[in-house]
């Protein structure tokens, strides 16, 4: 409750508790978020490694958790997605890189409210407990799948891993809820309130304005959660019937009467769908400050960026009924969700075409984080084509239930926000560290990861045409889909070797951590705030002075400037064309 | 008001006015954020009143409440109106540094909203008492051929949405009450809120929910506790508007739940 100007003042903190552990600077808890995140997505991962191992070999006792039951292989696919769409894609790109650049970009001393932001990466860290904790609960995980259908997820008695397990899951979600809200309100206040004199909202960088519309985004659809979830609770636990009809459960009769599912589909993708722009904007943010700077150009149509941005983001919420085409929506609807549905490709291509215009006719620099922002445009095309046949809903209807949905999603909102993530890794890492990673391992690393990617979640669009339903655990007893089993196979392949090169990674992040390199004050000649500053920067960012801004953040090759790119702290020069 | 807004532009709480941009919408950075978080409960509450009208237009929605809920619902708006009244006065005396005067307005504002509070405890339980009730409620012993009764099986959506909204509502306001104490009393407020659950808790028999529901003072008190072990600082007119804000908000939420939920479902 303390006005900035004492909670600004705060000192370095001594002692290990407060400096490392519950500390208020932004910068270690933007680290605390990292880890969690990257605790999160081996765990992710590795649940998705026995889901394809089971895929191809359903009857095989695996080390370690033995033979996967059908009702596991549920279980693993919910905590999958829940995990990896909350605790990872959610939590590394805007709690983790957000929380350490946003207040240095803006040339800010801390976040707004640190006491906030500390409690809100201990209430995460809360509920990724909380998650874990439903794996060794009795009847186990849940199986409803990280969207929760009810009646399935409504009721207790509707499977083994329906009673304790997704009691676990929707608390889990219920906290993490309360933790992002009180993260993006603190996002959007460090925003509008603590930039520093010159930095006009139109000289925000990129990624500043990803973050702040992310924010916004999280702060309206996280509170409908919240509300679905809370009446999710009730019907599981007070025995109220907002989203359970009546039902006959294991042949016994339910109490529950008149409620409608499809009230939780409604309520559930009204957060869903921005939830996939909660988790790709960061990842165009970062991507754009890379390839400007990396291309050594400014930013193609910065304005058009942060409208195409702010477009997305609004659209966003007005498209969440494409996710339900298959409950029998009216056609008028289902129309209007359509077309608006389609409408988030104009923006979409915008920046698409802007990213290749900073790129066309540059003298790229191939390092590591370039090579990632490129692989992010190149998944963000391919991910996205397959957005316009799924928003149009006669074409939805037969491929809803495919793999072609799942191939679609995992390229745009999975892969590529994680991509935009190894993207912002690599090049903040000298930063947050202060030591160089590895070049040659993070190539490899990239080659890698991108060939087995698009090995992975390609052929899942041609396994979706050709009908191979998804959510099923066993496709060796259905006939039709047996002769669609080298596909799987093919598929488990790509991604053993992918997970395994996510070693290489992991590896080359914790020896460089200690052994890369020394990092200089600016490695990569980049332009904006965070460059100015020592590495890693000081307690108060910016060691006691307040940086004043007179350029955008984009300058490059600026003609009759003494170097090829002008940092925001220069002398004013003329703008280079935005 | 607005060269109060002025004078916090150049506090800006940001060390030496003049380094930094002006705030976007020239508000302080804890009244922007409460305005953000203000914008976010709307949409958490959006959210109940559309699944309250979404059950509402496919059912046929029973119309029980009589004279005697009206009557009462009418109090306890009246309680609400009162206490926004003299939160605006707590403000004012606030902004006058006049803290003697501050700390009465708001301690009056904590009356009317624990009376709101009680009103509505005692609502509950003469519904619940009626037969209107949750399967997971605790059952009264005998009875159950009222109208409530009959709409508790026929209707569950009506039981369902009329406590889980209020029960939304009424601990957005247990909050504000909370919220206040410690706005305005800081640490003394822990024992006199400690003394309350204690005392509500025991004088509150076990068949009623609220002798569970008191429980929520409790996890108040531990968050109060830790907001002033890790703030200790004193209140100043700052905080009073932003509490206001807050308080403002809980009552105009009422102000939507009184007339879905009570008016458009009285008796003809």
């Amino acid at each position: 409750m303390a006005t900035s100007a004492t909670a600004h003042a705060h000192a370095g903190p001594q002692g290990f508790i407060r400096k490392y552990i519950f500390s208020l600077d932004h910068k270690v808890i933007g680290i605390q978020y990292f880890f969690l995140a990257l605790t999160a997505v081996f765990v992710g991962m590795f649940l998705s490694l026995l889901m394809r191992i089971h895929l191809i070999a359903p009857l095989a006792s695996l080390p370690l958790v033995g033979e996967i039951k059908p009702e596991t292989y549920l279980s693993l696919l919910t905590m999958h997605g829940t995990i990896m769409v909350f605790f990872v894609l959610t939590t590394a790109p805007q709690g983790g890189f957000g929380n350490y650049f946003l207040p240095i970009q803006i040339g800010a001393p801390d976040m707004a409210f640190p006491v906030l932001n500390m409690l809100s990466f201990w209430t995460t860290f809360v509920g990724f407990v909380v998650i874990i904790a439903a794996f060794f609960v009795q009847g186990g995980a849940p199986l409803h799948g990280w969207t929760g259908y009810p009646p399935l997820s409504a009721v207790q008695s509707a499977g083994p891993g329906e009673g304790l397990g997704a009691d676990l899951w929707i608390t889990s979600i219920a906290i993490f809820c309360l933790a992002s809200l009180m993260g993006a309100l603190n996002f959007l206040t460090t925003t509008l309130d603590m930039r520093a004199k010159g930095m006009t909202m139109m000289r925000m960088p990129l990624t500043v304005w990803s973050w702040f519309i992310t924010a916004i985004l999280g702060l309206l659809a996280f509170g409908v959660l919240l509300s679905a979830g809370i009446l999710l609770l009730m019907d599981r636990n007070l025995g109220t019937s907002f989203y359970v009809p009546q039902i006959i459960v294991n042949g016994q009769i339910m109490l529950h009467k008149g409620g409608s599912p499809l009230l939780w589909q409604h309520l559930f993708w009204f957060f869903g769908h921005p939830e996939v722009y909660i988790a790709i904007l960061p990842g165009m943010g970062v991507t754009s400050q890379i390839l400007s700077t990396f291309s050594r150009k400014p930013i193609f149509g910065y304005k058009a960026m942060v409208y195409a941005m702010l477009a997305i983001g609004f659209f966003g919420f007005m498209v969440w009924g494409h996710h339900m085409f298959m409950s029998g929506m009216s056609p008028y609807s289902a129309f209007a969700f359509s077309l608006l549905t389609m409408c988030i490709g104009v923006p979409s291509a915008i920046k698409t075409f802007n990213w290749l215009g900073t790129m066309y006719k540059a003298r790229i620099r191939f390092q590591t984080p370039m090579l990632y922002a490129i692989g992010f445009v190149s998944l963000f095309v391919s991910g996205g084509l397959s957005g316009p046949f799924l928003a149009q809903p006669v074409l939805d209807i037969q491929l809803h239930d495919t793999y072609f949905v799942v191939g679609h999603f995992h390229l745009i909102m999975g892969v590529a926000a994680i991509f935009g993530m190894f993207a912002a890794t690599y090049y903040w890492f000298p930063k947050m560290f202060g030591r160089m990673m590895n070049e040659s391992w993070g190539r490899i690393h990239f080659f890698i990861t991108l060939i087995g990617t698009y090995a992975i979640f390609m052929p899942m669009h041609y396994l979706g045409m050709a009908g191979g339903t998804r959510r099923y655990s066993q496709y060796t007893e259905v006939a039709y889909l047996q002769k669609l089993m080298p596909i799987h196979q093919f598929m488990t392949y790509a991604a053993i070797i992918t997970i395994a090169a996510q070693f290489i990674f992991v590896i080359n992040l914790f020896w460089s951590m200690f052994k890369g390199p020394k990092a200089s004050d600016n490695p990569w000649e980049a332009t904006t705030l965070e460059w100015i500053t020592a590495t890693p920067p000081p307690h108060d960012n910016f060691g006691g002075v307040t940086p004043v801004v007179h350029n955008g953040p984009y300058e490059y090759g600026v003609p009759g400037a003494a170097r090829d790119f002008v940092m925001q702290t220069d002398p004013p020069v003329a703008s280079s064309g935005h | 008001m607005a060269d109060a807004t002025l004078q916090h532009n150049a506090a800006a709480a940001h060390g030496v006015a003049g380094e930094y941009e002006a705030p976007l919408f020239g508000a302080y950075s804890k009244k922007v954020g409460m305005w953000l978080f203000l914008a976010s409960d709307s949409l958490t509450f959006g959210a109940l009143l559309f699944a309250f009208s979404y059950n509402r237009i496919y059912t046929a929605w029973p119309t029980p409440f009589g004279k005697e809920s009206i009557i009462n619902a009418t109090i306890m708006t009246a309680c609400l109106l009162s206490s926004s009244l003299t939160m605006v006065m707590a403000v004012f005396a606030a902004q006058r540094h006049d803290s003697s005067k501050t700390r009465l307005w708001l301690l009056a504002t904590m009356v009317f909203g624990t009376a709101f509070i009680v009103l509505h405890g005692m609502e509950w339980t003469h519904l619940i008492h009626e037969g209107l009730s949750l399967p997971a409620f605790p059952k009264p012993a005998g009875q159950l051929d009222t109208e409530y009764a009959k709409i508790s099986k026929g209707v569950p959506q009506f039981a369902a949405t009329f406590f889980g909204l209020t029960a939304m509502h009424m601990l957005h306001v247990t909050i504000g009450v909370i919220y206040l104490g410690v706005v305005a009393l800081r640490k003394w407020f822990l024992p006199i809120l400690g003394v309350i659950y204690i005392g509500a808790y025991f004088a509150i028999p076990a068949d009623n929910v609220f002798h569970y529901a008191v429980h929520a003072l409790l996890i108040g008190l531990i968050v109060s506790a830790v907001i002033l072990f890790l703030k200790p600082k004193d209140y100043d007119a700052h905080d009073v508007e932003v509490s206001g804000l807050y308080w403002h908000f809980v009552d105009l939420v009422w102000m939507f739940i009184f007339p879905l939920v009570y008016l458009m479902s009285t008796k003809i």
